[in-house]
């Protein structure tokens, strides 16, 4: 099975998928959730009416909130984002709301200031990139005993890039067909795919690291790409256990929030295997071949 | 196939009997054979601790309402975190958890709670509690009052509109000790006793005004305004005023844990709705049930005897963890239960491993021996690497969870950190030792039939 052979094939579909998405969100961008943006989500249920999303911002129109939004969710409870409530306004609201549709229960009430978002941004930023410097410090260290072994570390981080362009791509077509928002859930996804990519990454590349011991006479190409054909069926068996499981128990907590948050780690783990197989072992032979010398020559002379 | 097989097994044995202990009782404990008053050698409580998102209830991030440029020092900060953890525990919260994030933010959460007003009350209020010289004038009840009293500062302040400005003779730090009492005609009251300070004031001040009115006021609103009728010298005293028993009750905790040495603003409250809370806990629990039969299934046909070995291996990581859980008391949230199904996913992906080298040693020609002895070396470095890059990024991630008051990451790391170091020992020497039982029992000659090569 020649996997390396189709490399420049397998790039240009990772990037078919990426840059679409990431122009989306560039031009348009992605809408962040009240966990960054500040502002107030009320959730409520109904008990007896089902009154139209309209209805409900009529109530809010006339309280004087902002910004309003209503969505419904699956369980019959209405998802309302507004600017930001104080306690008094919520409670206005709520009374105005039982007033006109009966009683209701409050399912969430969620009001955060605009300061949080920017911190954990940022926090979180740095929070990746140090956990990258980590990782890549700890695998050069790790495979010391090969040749160039700052370059696996760095191809497992161009992976890692990877993945989180196609999470980044992915959150953006999901905000223009579904509504999708980032949100601190979205963090966690994020970074667990982080982790996940660079585990799985990790795997490859062992086997790499012990094929060079074995095979000292193959060609570094042909030696990549039997690891590959090697690590296979434990790619494909794991990744069915770890997205399988994650697949069905997440898509069974149901809820709004955490069917987008299933759907980005589903998507996330898939590439973050993907990657490990089709992105960072391609790019560890394309480096060893210093491929880009012969990307600008004319094919003849190349052939 | 493992010398030491026994040894192992009975290991495996007394961990796994200590876990379903502690899995299987809310309390632990060792009776002390030496006493016949009952008194235990050994009690833990591990009670299971159920999140917010799972119970339901309340979450507060609280932040010190001060300029930005205003340093707040980490004791004003403990202080503070103290004071709102010791008037909510008074209000008859239970499980409730106060905690700093960051510098300036303290994070508080209340399952189970229902009154949420109650909570913020008593929370926002600052408890300044002020005896405020008011001469001839009868402030009334609830009126809100001019003092010049104001904290960091020592000068008095002129309001610009023109309003009297009253003189605090002294404020709530001179509280020794504060009671609720019942007066004669049935009314609530907070007694009140002075240290020596407060109560040589009060004296002077009483002496010389008697005949005048005394205001009593909290967060600068008028409890209660009584005439002094005579010199009170003794240090003790009691409010009355228009008090229902849970108001005076809550002033009393208020008083008795005196003021916040910075005032707190609430940047955020989440309202966990019981039934959200309800209705996750019994998904996530079905959804783990029916991820674990299928997952379970999928390894033993596929990879036979060592996927039953592996599936038992699982089973006994769960019970481990669980009881880990348990005695370090980690509140199980939803992202908690993510955190804990990665892992999962960790210890499988390392038996997977195994299980792969396993079946090419065979194919190679190995024998069975040699193929069970060199599967756990050779999957050895991917899965060592591999983990400990995970739990460097579940140890950034909790840091960053932590100082943040990001209580969904914090959750998260901490279960995977934890998942990951117990599947390590699930993976590499449960799963070894079972599989090496099996072997021994099975003894295994047809390799397509019991390890589905």
């Amino acid at each position: 099975m020649n996997i390396l052979g189709k490399r420049y094939i397998l790039f240009g579909f990772s990037l078919l998928i990426i840059i679409p998405g990431l122009i989306i969100m560039f031009t348009r961008g992605i809408p962040l959730s009240i966990d960054f943006k500040g502002g107030s989500l009320l959730e409520v249920k109904f008990d007896a009416a089902q009154p139209a999303p309209g209805e409900i911002l009529d109530v809010y129109d006339a309280s004087g909130i902002k910004d309003s939004q209503v969505q419904t969710s699956d369980s019959g409870s209405f998802i309302i984002r507004s600017e930001f409530m104080q306690n008094e306004t919520r409670d206005a609201v709520l009374t105005a709301l039982t007033a006109k549709f009966g009683k209701l229960e409050i399912v969430r009430f969620d009001s955060v200031g605009p300061s949080i978002g920017e911190q954990v941004t940022s926090r979180g930023t740095l929070a990746v990139i140090v956990s990258s410097l980590l990782v890549v410090l700890f695998i050069a260290w790790s495979f010391r005993g090969v040749q160039n072994a700052f370059r696996y570390g760095i191809c497992a981080i161009l992976a890692m890039i990877h993945d989180v362009a196609i999470i980044f791509a992915i959150t953006a077509y999901g905000s223009l067909l579904f509504g999708w928002e980032i949100d601190a859930l979205f963090l966690t996804a994020l970074l667990t795919v982080i982790g996940f990519s660079m585990q799985d990454t990790i795997v490859v590349f062992d086997r790499i690291r012990e094929n060079m011991s074995i095979y000292r006479r193959l060609d570094f190409e042909a030696l990549v790409n039997h690891s590959i054909v090697q690590t296979l069926q434990r790619s494909i068996n794991t990744q069915l256990m770890t997205v399988e499981f994650l697949l069905l128990a997440l898509i069974m907590f149901g809820g709004a929030t955490l069917q987008e948050f299933a759907s980005i780690l589903l998507i996330g783990l898939m590439s973050g295997t993907y990657s490990s197989i089709f992105i960072a072992a391609p790019i560890l032979v394309l480096w060893e071949n210093r491929e880009w010398e012969k990307w600008f020559k004319p094919k003849a002379l190349a052939g | 196939m493992l010398r030491n097989l026994t040894n192992r097994l009975l290991l495996i044995g007394l961990v796994l009997m200590l876990a379903i202990w502690v899995d299987t009782n809310e309390i632990v404990q060792i009776p002390n054979p030496f006493k016949d008053d009952g008194s235990p050698l050994f009690q833990v409580d591990v009670k299971p601790r159920l999140g917010l998102d799972l119970q339901g209830g309340l979450q507060v991030l609280l932040e010190a309402d001060i300029a930005d440029d205003v340093k707040v020092s980490r004791e004003e900060m403990e202080t503070a975190r103290n004071i709102v953890e010791n008037r909510t525990n008074a209000l008859g919260v239970s499980e409730n958890i106060i905690q700093l994030a960051g510098e300036r933010r303290i994070v508080g959460e209340f399952p189970g709670a229902e009154d949420t007003d109650a909570i913020l009350d008593i929370i926002q209020q600052t408890g300044l509690l002020e005896f405020v010289d008011t001469g001839t004038y009868a402030p009334s009840e609830g009126s809100t009052l001019q003092t010049d009293f104001l904290p960091g500062s020592s000068t008095p302040q002129t309001p610009a509109d023109g309003t009297t400005v009253f003189h605090t003779i002294m404020t709530g730090n001179v509280l020794q000790g504060v009671n609720v009492s019942v007066t004669q005609t049935g009314e609530p009251a907070i007694d009140f006793v002075l240290n020596s300070e407060g109560a040589a004031i009060f004296a002077e001040h009483t002496s010389a005004n008697t005949g005048k009115y005394l205001a009593i006021v909290l967060d600068k609103q008028v409890i209660s305004a009584p005439i002094i009728e005579s010199a009170i010298t003794g240090g003790q005293g009691s409010i009355s005023g228009n008090f229902t028993p849970e108001t005076a009750n809550a002033l009393a905790v208020q008083l008795r844990y005196g003021s916040l040495p910075i005032p707190l603003k609430v940047v955020e409250t989440r309202i966990i709705g019981p039934t959200l809370g309800e209705d996750s806990l019994q998904k996530s629990l079905v959804a783990g049930l029916v991820g674990f039969v299928i997952v379970a299934l999928f390894m033993i046909i596929y990879y036979r005897l060592p996927g039953l070995s592996a599936v038992l291996s699982i089973l006994a990581y769960a019970a481990i963890l669980y009881a880990v859980f348990k005695l370090i008391g980690v509140t199980l949230t939803l992202p908690g239960i993510a955190g804990i199904m990665l892992s999962t996913g960790s210890a499988l992906d390392a038996n997977i491993l195994i299980f792969e080298r396993l079946k090419e040693e065979l194919r190679s020609g190995r024998s069975l021996r040699q193929a069970f002895d060199q599967a756990w070396k050779r999957a050895w470095p991917s899965i060592r690497d591999s983990n400990v890059a995970a739990l460097i990024t579940a140890v950034i991630l909790f840091w960053f969870g932590s100082s943040f008051g990001a209580t969904i990451v914090k959750g998260f790391s901490f279960t995977l950190a934890i998942g990951v170091i117990i599947s390590l020992f699930s993976s590499l020497f449960i799963t070894q030792s079972f599989l090496a039982l099996l072997f021994n029992i099975v003894k295994p000659t047809n390799y397509e039939r019991s390890m589905g090569i």
